[in-house]
C-alpha cells in the first residue's frame, strides 16, 4: 500500500450508534422504548434525486386537481375528478364509467407489476424515494432542521432543559408540520369535487362535513407518521417490507456495503500502514449511521429496517473522497457481483485481505462492477413484457370503446304474457346508456323478430319497431319495453331476437341479445 | 445457537437475540421486544372498549340490558330513519291526496313515486290472489293483460281498488251477477252445450258446428243483454268479453258449461278504506303500468 493515499484528513468519528445495534445486549426488556432517530444532512447523488423526486411527486399530489379541461357544458371542467355523486372519473380525455372499471383495475394491476419490475431492478427503490411515508417524512425532516439545526444540534436540543428558546423551536416546527399536514389533507379533498368551489366552501365553513373530516383525518395522519413516527411505520406498520424483500433475487441491486474491500475497519490508516496491519478503506467514521432515517447500520447487511433511499451511499462517498480513495465503498451492487469479489478478498484462508483486491489504489481487473446490462434478465424482461401488454391492452380497449351502450333485463315474473287477441307479450328493462357529455337521440329497434311490435310505456309514440329516444348527456336512461307478437307469429318456446340502439349522426350502434319467450304449446 | 444461562432459552448467533423457541423449517423467530408505544396502544384499545360499555348499550342483564349514557338504541335510529323518510316522501303523498288519479302520469316524478309505493303496496295487499307477478290464476284476473272486465284506465282500476268487486260492506262496490242457467233449470242441459259451443265459435277456438249453429240462438235471446251482440262484454254491468282468448275460469268446453250451470262468482275486498286514499291511487298507477293499463 502506497503511503500517498494514507493522507487521513481531521474527519471526525461520529459518535452514534445504529437503533438496533441494542438488540445485541442479551438482557432485553419485554417492550422497549423508543431510540430517537436524528438524521444528518447529507448531500450527493442521491439526496440530489430524492430532492428532483420530491418536488415532482409533491407537485404531482398538490397542482393535479387545480389543472382544468374544458369538456363542453354538461360536463365537469376539471382534468383529474373522481366524481362519486355522479359516479362517474375523470382523467383528462377519458371519463370513465362504473362498468369501466376494469380500466382502473388494469392501471392497479400495472402499479402492482410495475413495483415487481423496480424491485427485481433497483431493491426497495419505490421504498426510498416515491413512498408517500418516505417523502412526507423527509419533507418534516427539512422543516425539524430549520428550526432545530442539524443532527448535533437536535440532540442537544432534545437532552436541554425547557427554556424559552427551546419552546420556540419546537412550536414554530410543530405549527409548520400541521400547516403542511392541513395541506397535504386539504388536496386530497379536490379530487373529488370542482375544487374551485370547494375551497371557496371550505373556507366559509359551507362544505359538506365528509370534506372537513377528510382533511382532519388526513391532518391527523400526515402530521403523526410524517413527524412524530417516522420510520416506526415502515419497520413496524407497513406489511410492505415483507413483502418486497422476497422479490429480490441475486441480480437485484440493494444498497451494499463493499465489506470485501472495506474490512478491517480501523480507526487509524496510518498506524495500521506504519504497524504493516492489514487495513481496509472503511475508518470506521459511523457517516453511514449518522445520515440514517431509520437509524441503521448498513454494514451489518441487508435487513429488514433499510428503506433503499442510499444517502448512506452519499455520505460514505463525502469520505471517501475526503481521504483519497475510491467511491462506492457502500453502493448499489447485485447479490452475484459481492459474492464474486467476496470470494476474491477472501480467498482461500477465509479472512477478509484488502489488498487482495487492490493494488496501488486500483482494483484488481477479476472485480466485478455494475453492468447495466443485468436490467434485461429473464425475469425483468418478462415482468415488463407483461406490464407492456397491459398497458397496451387497456390503450386499445379505451380507442375502441363504445360510448353508446345498451343493456336488456327481460321480466322474469311473468315471462310472458297472453293478450285478449291471443298474442303474446315479454316485458323488458332496456338501458340506453349515452356515454358522452352531449344530449342524443338514440334509436332503439328490434331485429330478428319477424312480426313483433314494441311498446315504450313513457314514450308517446304508436307500437312500432323503432323508437327514437331522446337521452341527456352523459346519462343512463331506463325504460319499460314491453314486445308483442301477433298469434299467428307466435312460435313456441324461445327465440332469440337483438335490441338495437344507433346513434344515426356519430354511426354508433350496439345490439344486445335477447330472448322472446312464449308458451311451450 | 448458545443457550441463556439465565432464561435457558436459546440465544441466535448472528444477531445475539433471545429465540422463542418456535422453528418452522428451521427458521427460528426472533423475540424481539415490542415498542413501547404499540404496548400502549393496546392498553388504549381496553379502556376505549371498556368506556364504550358504559356510555352504549352492553352488559346483558337477566331479560334487557344497560341502556348507556348515551341512550343510544338501534330501534330508536330506525324510527328516525324511518321518520325522516316519511317526511321526505311527505311532498308526494300529499299531492297524491289532491291529485285526481288520472291526472297522476302527466308528472313524471309522481309517477314514478307512485309505481314504487304501489309496487311496495302490491307486495303486501295483493299477491295472495293475484300472484306475485300479478299473472293471477283460474277465478283471479292476470293484471298484466289488456282484458279489463270493468275497464282498465286508471280511473277504473282506482275505483275497483277502492270499491272492490261484490264487497258487502260497501255500497259502491262493484256488482254484477250471472244467473246459474243450468241450477234452475232456464236452459236446457242441451241448449248450455250448444251455446258453449258457440262461445268457442266466436272466440276463436274449435268448436262443433252444429252445436254452435245452434248456440247462437240461445246466445242471442240470454247472453247477449250482458255480454254484448257478437260477446264484446258491457263494462257498465260487468259483462266479461267472451270473443278473446282470455278466460277467468277456464274456455275449454268443459269449463264454460260448468260457468253456464253454476257461475262462480269472485269477490275482491274493498281497500279504499283500509289502504287510504294515497296508497290505492299508487296501487291504481302501478297496475295501470303493469303494461294492460288502457
Amino acid at each position: 500500500m502506497s503511503t500517498t493515499l494514507l493522507k487521513q484528513p481531521d474527519i471526525e468519528p461520529h459518535d452514534v450508534k445504529a437503533v438496533n445495534a441494542g438488540a445485541k445486549q442479551k438482557a432485553q426488556p419485554l417492550y422497549a422504548a423508543r431510540e430517537k432517530v436524528h438524521p444528518k444532512r447529507v448531500q450527493g447523488t442521491f439526496r440530489r434525486l430524492k430532492w428532483i423526486i420530491m418536488a415532482i411527486t409533491l407537485g404531482i399530489y398538490y397542482i393535479t386537481p387545480w389543472l382544468r379541461w374544458d369538456r363542453g357544458e354538461f360536463a365537469p371542467d376539471q382534468a383529474v375528478l373522481i366524481d362519486f355523486p355522479s359516479r362517474r372519473f375523470y382523467f383528462f380525455f377519458i371519463e370513465i364509467w362504473p362498468q369501466e372499471f376494469i380500466f382502473i383495475a388494469g392501471l392497479l394491476v400495472m402499479a402492482g407489476i410495475g413495483l415487481f419490475l423496480v424491485t427485481s431492478v433497483a431493491g426497495r427503490a419505490w421504498c426510498g424515494y416515491t413512498c408517500p411515508q418516505t417523502v412526507w417524512t423527509d419533507l418534516f425532516l427539512v422543516v425539524e432542521r430549520f428550526f432545530e439545526g442539524d443532527r448535533n444540534a437536535r440532540i442537544r436540543l432534545d437532552k436541554a432543559p425547557w427554556t424559552f428558546e427551546k419552546i420556540r423551536k419546537r412550536v414554530f416546527k410543530h405549527a409548520t408540520w400541521i400547516v403542511i399536514a392541513v395541506l397535504t389533507g386539504g388536496a386530497w379533498i379536490f379530487y373529488f369535487a370542482d375544487a374551485p368551489t370547494l375551497l371557496k366552501d371550505f373556507l366559509t365553513f359551507k362544505a359538506p362535513f365528509v370534506a372537513y373530516g377528510t382533511v382532519g383525518v388526513l391532518t391527523a395522519t400526515t402530521y403523526l407518521f410524517g413527524g412524530i413516527m417516522r420510520e416506526q411505520v415502515c419497520i413496524y406498520m407497513c406489511p410492505w417490507p415483507r413483502i418486497q424483500a422476497a422479490m429480490l433475487d441475486e441480480d437485484s441491486l440493494v444498497v451494499t456495503y463493499n465489506d470485501w474491500r472495506g474490512e478491517p475497519r480501523t480507526k487509524g490508516l496510518k498506524k495500521a500502514a506504519a504497524a504493516g496491519d492489514a487495513a481496509g478503506d472503511c475508518i470506521d467514521c459511523n457517516a453511514c449511521v449518522a445520515v440514517c432515517p431509520t437509524g441503521i447500520d448498513i454494514r451489518d447487511g441487508q435487513q429488514l429496517e433499510c428503506i433503499t433511499c442510499a444517502l448512506c451511499i452519499d455520505a460514505c462517498n463525502d469520505i471517501m473522497d475526503k481521504i483519497g480513495r475510491p467511491r462506492d465503498l457502500i453502493s448499489y451492487a447485485t447479490l452475484r457481483e459481492y459474492n464474486h469479489n467476496m470470494a476474491i478478498a477472501r480467498g482461500v484462508d477465509g479472512e477478509i485481505h484488502p489488498e487482495r483486491v487492490r493494488r496501488d489504489n486500483k482494483f484488481v481487473d477479476a472485480v466485478m462492477h455494475f453492468d447495466w446490462r443485468i436490467f434485461f434478465r429473464l425475469r425483468t424482461m418478462v415482468y415488463f413484457l407483461v406490464w407492456g401488454l397491459i398497458g397496451l391492452g387497456i390503450l386499445i380497449a379505451l380507442t375502441a370503446r363504445d360510448r353508446l351502450e345498451v343493456n336488456v333485463q327481460h321480466d322474469r315474473n311473468p315471462v310472458f304474457v297472453q293478450l285478449s287477441d291471443g298474442s303474446i307479450r315479454n316485458g323488458y328493462t332496456v338501458k340506453l346508456l349515452n356515454m358522452i357529455p352531449e344530449p342524443r337521440t338514440i334509436f332503439l329497434s328490434l331485429d330478428g323478430l319477424p312480426g313483433a311490435t314494441m311498446s315504450i310505456n313513457e314514450i308517446d309514440q304508436p307500437d312500432g319497431v323503432s323508437f327514437a329516444i331522446p337521452v341527456e348527456p352523459d346519462k343512463l336512461r331506463s325504460l319499460r319495453v314491453f314486445v308483442s307478437v301477433p298469434r299467428d307469429r307466435v312460435s313456441p318456446g324461445k327465440r332469440s331476437f337483438q335490441f338495437i340502439a344507433e346513434d344515426k349522426q356519430s354511426f354508433e350502434r350496439d345490439a344486445y341479445d335477447a330472448v322472446f319467450e312464449a308458451p311451450t304449446k | 445457537m448458545a443457550d441463556d444461562k439465565k432464561t435457558g432459552r436459546e440465544i441466535d448467533e448472528v444477531s445475539g437475540v433471545e429465540t422463542t423457541g418456535h422453528s418452522w423449517d428451521g427458521i427460528k423467530e426472533l423475540d424481539n421486544p415490542m415498542p413501547r408505544w404499540w404496548l400502549w396502544t393496546f392498553y388504549a384499545t381496553i379502556v376505549w372498549a371498556l368506556a364504550y360499555t358504559v356510555f352504549y348499550p352492553a352488559w346483558p342483564l337477566i331479560s334487557s340490558s344497560t341502556g348507556g349514557l348515551l341512550g343510544w338504541s338501534s330501534r330508536a335510529t330506525l324510527q328516525q330513519d324511518i321518520d325522516a323518510a316519511k317526511e321526505a316522501q311527505a311532498v308526494f303523498l300529499d299531492k297524491l291526496a289532491t291529485i285526481e288519479v288520472s291526472e297522476i302520469q302527466s308528472d313524471a316524478e309522481l309517477t314514478q313515486f307512485a309505481i314504487a309505493g304501489g309496487s311496495a303496496a302490491y307486495k303486501v295487499n295483493c299477491v295472495q290472489c293475484h300472484g306475485s307477478g300479478a299473472t293471477g290464476s283460474p277465478g283471479y284476473p292476470n293484471l298484466n293483460d289488456d282484458d279489463w272486465i270493468w275497464g282498465g284506465t286508471v280511473e277504473d282500476i282506482y275505483t275497483t281498488i277502492a270499491h272492490g268487486i261484490r264487497h258487502a260492506g260497501d255500497d259502491d262496490t262493484r256488482v254484477s251477477e250471472m244467473p246459474a242457467y243450468g241450477a234452475v233449470e232456464i236452459l236446457s242441459k242441451e241448449e248450455i252445450s250448444d251455446v258453449a259451443w258457440y262461445v268457442r265459435k266466436i272466440s276463436g277456438q274449435e268448436f262443433d258446428a252444429a252445436g254452435a249453429d245452434r248456440g247462437q240462438v240461445v246466445f242471442e235471446d240470454n247472453c247477449a243483454a250482458c255480454h254484448g251482440d257478437n260477446g264484446e262484454g258491457l263494462r257498465e254491468l260487468g259483462g266479461p268479453r267472451l270473443a278473446d282468448a282470455i278466460w277467468l275460469y277456464g274456455g275449454e268446453h268443459s269449463d264454460i258449461v260448468a260457468q253456464l250451470n253454476k257461475p262462480k262468482h269472485g269477490v275482491m275486498p274493498a281497500w279504499g278504506e283500509r289502504l287510504g286514499e294515497a296508497t290505492v291511487k299508487q296501487l291504481a298507477v302501478y297496475i295501470h303500468s303493469l303494461g294492460g293499463g288502457e
